[in-house]
């Protein structure tokens, strides 16, 4: 194997700004997901069909003539209407139930929105040109697409709206409360229940800008939802719950370590490393935090 | 004759006569019959021991390309045979067949055998959704490093040996499978129902209703945990092999490691027919094999939307199954004693 990255150095750096605008987009959909995991304990395997479904949305506006960048505005409001009928008809039916039950239940949705996909947009690959350019930088070796940067972009602004929004605004520290204790929420006058159908809203609404911004940096396809699930799912447990700059870093940091397989291994086993990623970091997890035993001598 | 006898007795003459009586579904019984198993595996983990996998399959796709790629490799060059595709250039002689066949279905059980005890250390340490999510990822993995490997045919999949020319009748193959499932079926209940009425079963529930107080009971949880997944991996495995024959074709990840479709199915079909019990995923997995085929005669091109559905439904509203209903309504027949005066204190108590 004659590794093109050593030869040609600047490919490292090709690599790792690509990695890390790929992995603001993934710590976004990971934000999402620890954001609901936290208020509902409730582990979300539909997670990557919301943001395909997000990004079909804006491949739409693109084939109806709108120019899909708007994608980030309308796809998110769409997307809450769509997470809060999710959380009406199935979520809040197991929410009070263990975490295997909503890993279950929300595999079914996750094949359900599949199929759906399929047979409104069709099994073909699909990208939503945005006609961005691209920029170059140093002496034109490094080539970053424009659609990249507007979308990493994207993904910043409205993680610190939603930051500021959860801080300041009734709603947002109505979230938290019930985040910290639902009971102790609920005696002090908090709907729980329209607290969690607006988490899953925000979530899915997350995952409506981040498949919006995939939809023209990268490719859509029905049954590409599940690695987005696994991607967040890792970075939420590498960063914990509630700690966004940790899972922006690792965000960052699992996309960095995609591109850099994808580059050494081979495109064919990019997503066979992040699975087998995950598999080594909760193993390794499962080591280090492992109770030591000791004996009587 | 008491019932049970009966019953056992009804099963067996069913599972002996039903090539002869079906003739034309004998392909799809024997695929019940591997149905069967995988629930009733999967069980073993998800049910009696309380840890939820989606990585059986990972053994069911080993034991598929450790079966027939044992078979291949035995007599012709493994990478000229994947090269060559659909083309049968290289055909098996009767006794190659045969022997190939067998070597390679013992060869499907013992690897992933190996490979669960290998891993089991790693894996098992994981709790509840951890243990899920790694597991799912486990078996994807699996499957995608599968589709990169050239010498077994990438994602473009190997054919599986065909039945030698002029042995038996045409029916013969089809028969063969069916024998051969049933028998896997079979073993594989006689063996779980012996487990479950040993002091294994008792620790595999242990485990389950609380791991840290079996460990303080003085019980080596980890080296149970380890052996129940092996006893799960040799029968899956098996089953992979016997899978593979029936396809006639394997590919990465649509057959052999179908983590969302098989893998999904053994979860399911356990929690159908009621998880925790011995007849619930055999019960389970009959029901969804019956849902599953009119799903796909009646609802052709819907079927994995309807399959979707019933997912949700059997999860959100039906999740103690079949047996947990029969026993929640003939509580006596299971041997449970109803104490009539306590009933009422809680009727009167709601």
């Amino acid at each position: 194997m004659d590794l093109l990255i050593f030869q040609a150095p600047i490919l490292m750096v090709q690599a790792s700004m690509d990695g890390i605008l790929l992995g603001i987009l993934f710590a976004l959909i990971a934000y999402g997901m620890a954001l609901q995991w936290g208020v509902m304990n409730i582990i979300n395997i539909a997670q990557g069909e919301l943001v395909i479904m997000g990004g079909y949305i804006a491949y739409f506006m693109y084939l109806s003539g709108i120019h899909p960048a708007f994608g980030v505005i309308v796809s998110p409001i769409i997307m809450y209407c769509v997470g809060w009928g999710m959380y009406k008809l199935v979520i809040n039916k197991v929410v009070d139930k263990d975490l295997f039950t909503s890993i279950l239940a929300t595999f079914g949705i996750s094949i359900l929105a599949q199929q759906l996909m399929n047979f409104a947009f069709g099994a073909d690959v699909v990208v939503a040109q945005s006609n961005f350019g691209t920029t170059m930088l140093f002496n034109n070796s490094v080539t970053l697409p424009n659609a990249k940067i507007f979308s990493g972009a994207v993904c910043v602004i409205s993680a610190i709206i939603l930051v500021i929004y959860m801080k300041k605004s009734k709603l947002g520290r109505a979230i938290r409360a019930t985040a910290q204790n639902a009971r102790a929420a609920k005696i002090l006058g908090v709907d729980t229940e329209k607290v969690y159908a607006a988490t899953f809203g925000i979530n899915a609404a997350l995952c409506g800008i981040a498949g919006a911004c995939i939809a023209i940096t990268f490719t859509l396809h029905p049954y590409t939802g599940l690695p987005y699930t696994v991607r967040s799912f890792m970075i939420v447990i590498i960063a914990g719950l509630g700690n966004l700059p940790a899972v922006a870093i690792s965000g960052m940091g699992l996309g960095v370590f995609e591109e850099w397989s994808d580059y050494l291994l081979g495109t064919e086993f990019r997503i066979a490393a992040v699975f087998s990623l995950l598999v080594i970091i909760l193993v390794y997890r499962r080591f280090k935090l492992a109770r030591k035993r000791e004996y009587l001598k | 004759m008491n019932k049970n006898t009966l019953l056992y007795a009804g099963l067996i003459i069913f599972g002996l006569a039903g090539a002869f009586i079906f003739p034309a579904y004998k392909l799809q019984l024997s695929f019940l019959y591997i149905l069967i198993v995988l629930a009733m595996t999967w069980d073993v983990q998800g049910g009696q021991m309380g840890y939820n996998t989606f990585g059986n399959i990972l053994f069911f796709g080993i034991g598929m390309y450790v079966a027939s790629s044992t078979q291949i490799a035995m007599f012709f060059s493994l990478a000229e045979w994947t090269d060559a595709g659909g083309e049968k250039t290289f055909v098996h002689t009767i006794p190659q067949f045969f022997q190939g066949f067998g070597v390679g279905i013992l060869l499907a059980g013992i690897i992933p055998t190996i490979i669960a005890g290998v891993i089991g250390y790693g894996i098992l340490g994981l709790r509840g959704h951890y243990f899920a999510i790694c597991t799912l990822a486990l078996g994807i993995a699996a499957g995608e490093l599968a589709g990169g490997i050239e010498i077994i045919g990438a994602g473009q999949g190997m054919t599986v040996p065909v039945w030698p020319k002029g042995f038996g009748s045409n029916a013969s193959s089809s028969q063969f499978l069916y024998y051969l499932s049933f028998t896997l079926a079979l073993v594989t209940f006689v063996t779980l129902k012996w487990a479950y009425s040993t002091r294994f079963g008792l620790v595999l529930n242990a485990i389950r209703d609380n791991e840290d107080k079996a460990e303080a009971m003085g019980i080596h949880t980890m080296r149970y945990k380890i052996i129940g997944w092996m006893v799960s991996a040799f029968f899956v495995g098996i089953a992979g092999g016997l899978m593979g024959h029936i396809n006639g074709y394997i590919e990465p990840t649509e057959i052999a490691f179908a983590g969302p479709t098989f893998g999904v199915f053994m979860v399911l079909m356990a929690i159908l027919g009621g998880k925790g019990t011995l007849w619930g995923p055999l019960v389970g997995a009959t029901l969804f094999h019956l849902f599953k085929e009119g799903f796909w005669t009646y609802f052709l091109g819907w079927q994995y939307v309807a399959l979707g559905v019933l997912i949700i439904v059997i999860v959100v509203y039906f999740p103690e199954g079949v047996m947990g209903w029969l026993r929640e309504k003939y509580p006596e027949r299971f041997g449970e004693v109803v104490d009539e005066a306590d009933l009422k204190a809680q009727v009167e108590l709601k």
